[in-house]
């Protein structure tokens, strides 16, 4: 008869209480906050802010698009702080490692979400799905780097080998990233015309547009928050899970002795 | 300090006197290159340039097309080099001795370094020969400091990633996932270089030499990053 | 009384999320050779490869030649040998070639080299062959003179017995003896339990990731 698992002995996941889900009070309200916010960037960018005079309806695209790309280039810059604090803090927390992971994940879709926006503007208002100027460029290549960086993060091992791993992958990714922008734009300053086509270039902001895209900014922010803590939670239970599930197969492994 | 020295120095020769018994990187991995070069012609075929262009598109894209020939050889080397250290856990045999990685790092950079050079060259020069390109001397420099650096930077970030594709899942499939991405500073750079270094399409030779520089960014870079990530990486 | 080689504590190892070891405890004083028995899966390889410094702990705590396993692990793995199911060559190369590279990773002479490939047999007709062509056991020999090449101070052996025939094991056996009156220690792990007479001054067994009996 297999003996009782042996009490986990690794810190418990930070959060709640409750073992029925992964939100606490304080994420319900940044839960209720975010879906103010993305009604009431609804609101304005449907209804209230007024068409452009270029484009007329399709700039309200510029609403989830750009929010997408601040958000997909928070959530890496996130990716990188938390992979270095790490690699390089005495206590390596795994902590840190998950919200490099969490934060990788949410940024992915969103950096897929900004692509595939952003290609259907070019295609509404200038008939392109995709131009090669730096900045969508090297969106690119952090979208193509980052998946790799979440297969790497699937490569098993302890959980301390895939931090450790992840983190460095995503410290090269820091280093790599501008490298690509940085050529890429010298790259295209070569050929004059890309000005016309610039994702942005052409559309005037008034008072009102800027502060839909403001509020789209916060919006997604608060979006993004809820999701990592969540996600991050979600990892740390799934750990927990790991360890307790390491504790359940020691005791397996010494009952077969009997 | 010079114990690091001593034993990268090690690792290189070791590295090339395997591929010196197996001439793996002679027999097999540069005729796949050679041959890449003349698929690219098929698949380019001799069409004519815009008029009045001097030579045509293959020769104009003769230079990214080496480019892309070397990119996917450094592919196939590293590939190669890890396998050989995995095949009798020579790898796994280096950590448990205690081996300083960085060692390990710069004397297996250095051997992919030499090999993918030679490579490299052999693939402009055939480029050169059956894509009928006329090269002017006067850009020598320019064509020898480009394809020593960007022959560095790309053994240096395969050595990396290839430390952490070796031994792991889907290693075949992984490897081009994490390492075409990250090697496309050192195609732009490399391509618009050698253009300007050879002159097909008209480009000069002053233009050529901010573009080494980015090379050489990405080589520093990536020196820089897989001396101290390579350890890491390696590790279990 | 010297410091024990190894103290190993409630070890736990695991492979992916397997606990390989689920609580192992060894001691190993110096001078020993000491064998490890058991059934395939219990975890003898596992806790040769902790001992190495190759796998981290998950839970417990060890020390090796004076060093923490979890702290420490370069030190340890620099002054021990493994050789584990494969023997960590290059095939390409040859048996002269495989020992000097060896060797040099410590600044081993050219002499000590030599001395080394003396010692395993194989300086005379298998010096000049690359190792892809010699059998197992020739295979086998070569690895153990790189271990000598490299001055290991604790030997760890899995299977080292596997593949030669009975003169190739008695061999191994004197260089083993040879080994520890030279001042190393040796931990194997053999199903060979005839040599536990012979060859081993103690057996301890190994059953499901445990270490049974008096560690």
């Amino acid at each position: 008869m297999a003996s009782p698992p042996a009490t986990s002995t690794t810190t418990t996941p930070t959060g709640p209480a409750t073992t029925t889900g992964t939100s606490t009070k304080a994420t319900r309200l940044l839960g209720a906050a975010a879906i103010v916010g993305i009604v009431w960037l609804a609101a304005f960018g449907l209804g209230f802010s007024p068409a452009d005079a270029n484009q007329r309806e399709s700039v309200r695209i510029l609403y989830v698009h750009v929010p997408s790309a601040w958000l997909a280039y928070l959530a890496f810059f996130v990716t990188a702080v938390a992979s270095g604090i790490y690699l390089f803090s005495k206590k390596h927390s795994l902590g840190w490692d998950r919200l490099a992971g969490a934060s990788a994940e949410v940024g992915v879709l969103f950096m897929g979400i900004t692509l595939v926006v952003g290609a259907l503007w070019g295609r509404l208002t200038w008939g392109v799905f995709w131009e090669w100027d730096a900045r969508l460029t090297s969106t690119a290549f952090m979208f193509v780097t980052y998946v790799g960086y979440l297969t790497v993060r699937r490569l098993g091992g302890t959980h301390q080998q895939r931090a450790r791993r992840s983190a460095v992958l995503a410290l090269l990714a820091v280093l790599e990233i501008p490298l690509v922008h940085w050529s890429v734009k010298l790259w295209r300053s070569l050929h004059q015309e890309a000005t016309v086509l610039r994702p942005d270039g052409d559309v005037k902001m008034n008072g009102l547009m800027l502060f839909t895209l403001f509020v789209g900014v916060i919006a997604f922010t608060l979006m993004y928050m809820w999701l990592v803590i969540h996600r991050q939670r979600t990892m740390a239970a799934e750990d927990a899970l790991d360890d307790a599930g390491l504790d359940l197969a020691i005791a397996d492994r010494k009952a077969e002795r009997a | 300090m010079t114990a690091t020295l001593r034993i990268a120095w090690l690792v290189a020769r070791k590295d090339l006197r395997v591929e010196w018994h197996s001439r793996v990187a002679l027999n097999q991995i540069l005729p796949f290159a050679a041959i890449t070069m003349v698929l690219f012609a098929f698949a380019v075929d001799r069409l004519p340039a815009a008029p009045g262009d001097v030579d045509t598109v293959l020769v104009q894209l003769a230079p990214g097309l080496a480019s892309l020939g070397t990119v996917f050889s450094l592919l196939l080397l590293v590939q190669r080099t890890f396998a050989v250290e995995s095949e009798d856990g020579a790898l796994d045999a280096l950590r448990a001795a205690g081996v300083d990685a960085t060692a390990v790092f710069w004397g297996k950079t250095l051997a992919m370094w030499i090999q993918l050079a030679i490579l490299s060259a052999l693939l402009l020069g055939t480029a050169v020969v059956i894509y009928g390109i006329e090269v002017r001397w006067s850009g020598v420099v320019l064509l020898v400091t480009t394809w020593l650096t960007a022959t560095f930077g790309l053994a240096a970030v395969g050595t990396l990633y290839g430390g952490l594709a070796a031994g792991a899942r889907g290693r075949e499939t992984l490897l081009p996932l994490l390492l075409l991405p990250v090697v496309a500073p050192v195609l732009i750079g490399a391509t618009r270089a050698v253009e300007a270094a050879l002159g097909t399409g008209g480009t000069a030779i002053a233009d050529g030499w901010p573009w080494v520089g980015v090379v050489a960014v990405f080589a520093v870079a990536f020196g820089a990053g897989g001396t101290l990530a390579f350890g890491p990486l390696i590790d279990e | 009384m010297d410091r024990p080689v190894v103290e190993l504590t409630g070890a736990v190892a695991v492979l992916g999320s397997f606990p390989a070891l689920a609580g192992a405890s060894l001691v190993v004083q110096r001078g020993e050779i000491v064998l490890l028995r058991g059934p395939n899966g219990a975890g003898k390889t596992t806790l040769l490869r902790v001992c190495a410094g190759l796998l981290p702990l998950a839970r417990g705590t060890g020390v090796v030649l004076g060093c923490d396993l979890a702290t420490e692990r370069d030190a340890v793995r620099r002054r021990v040998g493994l050789l584990g199911h494969r023997n960590g060559l290059y095939l390409d190369l040859t048996v002269a070639e495989n020992v000097r590279f060896w060797g040099a990773t410590v600044g081993a002479t050219d002499d000590e080299i030599a001395a080394a490939m003396d010692r395993l047999g194989l300086r005379g007709r298998l010096a000049p062959l690359q190792v892809r062509r010699l059998s197992a056991g020739q295979q086998r020999r070569t690895a153990l003179a790189c271990l000598v090449a490299r001055r290991a101070e604790l030997w760890l052996l899995d299977e080292p017995h596997a593949g030669l025939d009975a003169s190739g094991r008695d061999e191994l056996d004197a260089t083993l003896r040879q080994a520890v009156a030279s001042g190393a220690t040796v931990v194997v792990a053999s199903h060979e339990l005839e040599r536990a007479g012979s060859l081993a001054t103690r057996c301890v067994d190994v059953v499901a990731g445990q270490v049974v009996g008096t560690p």
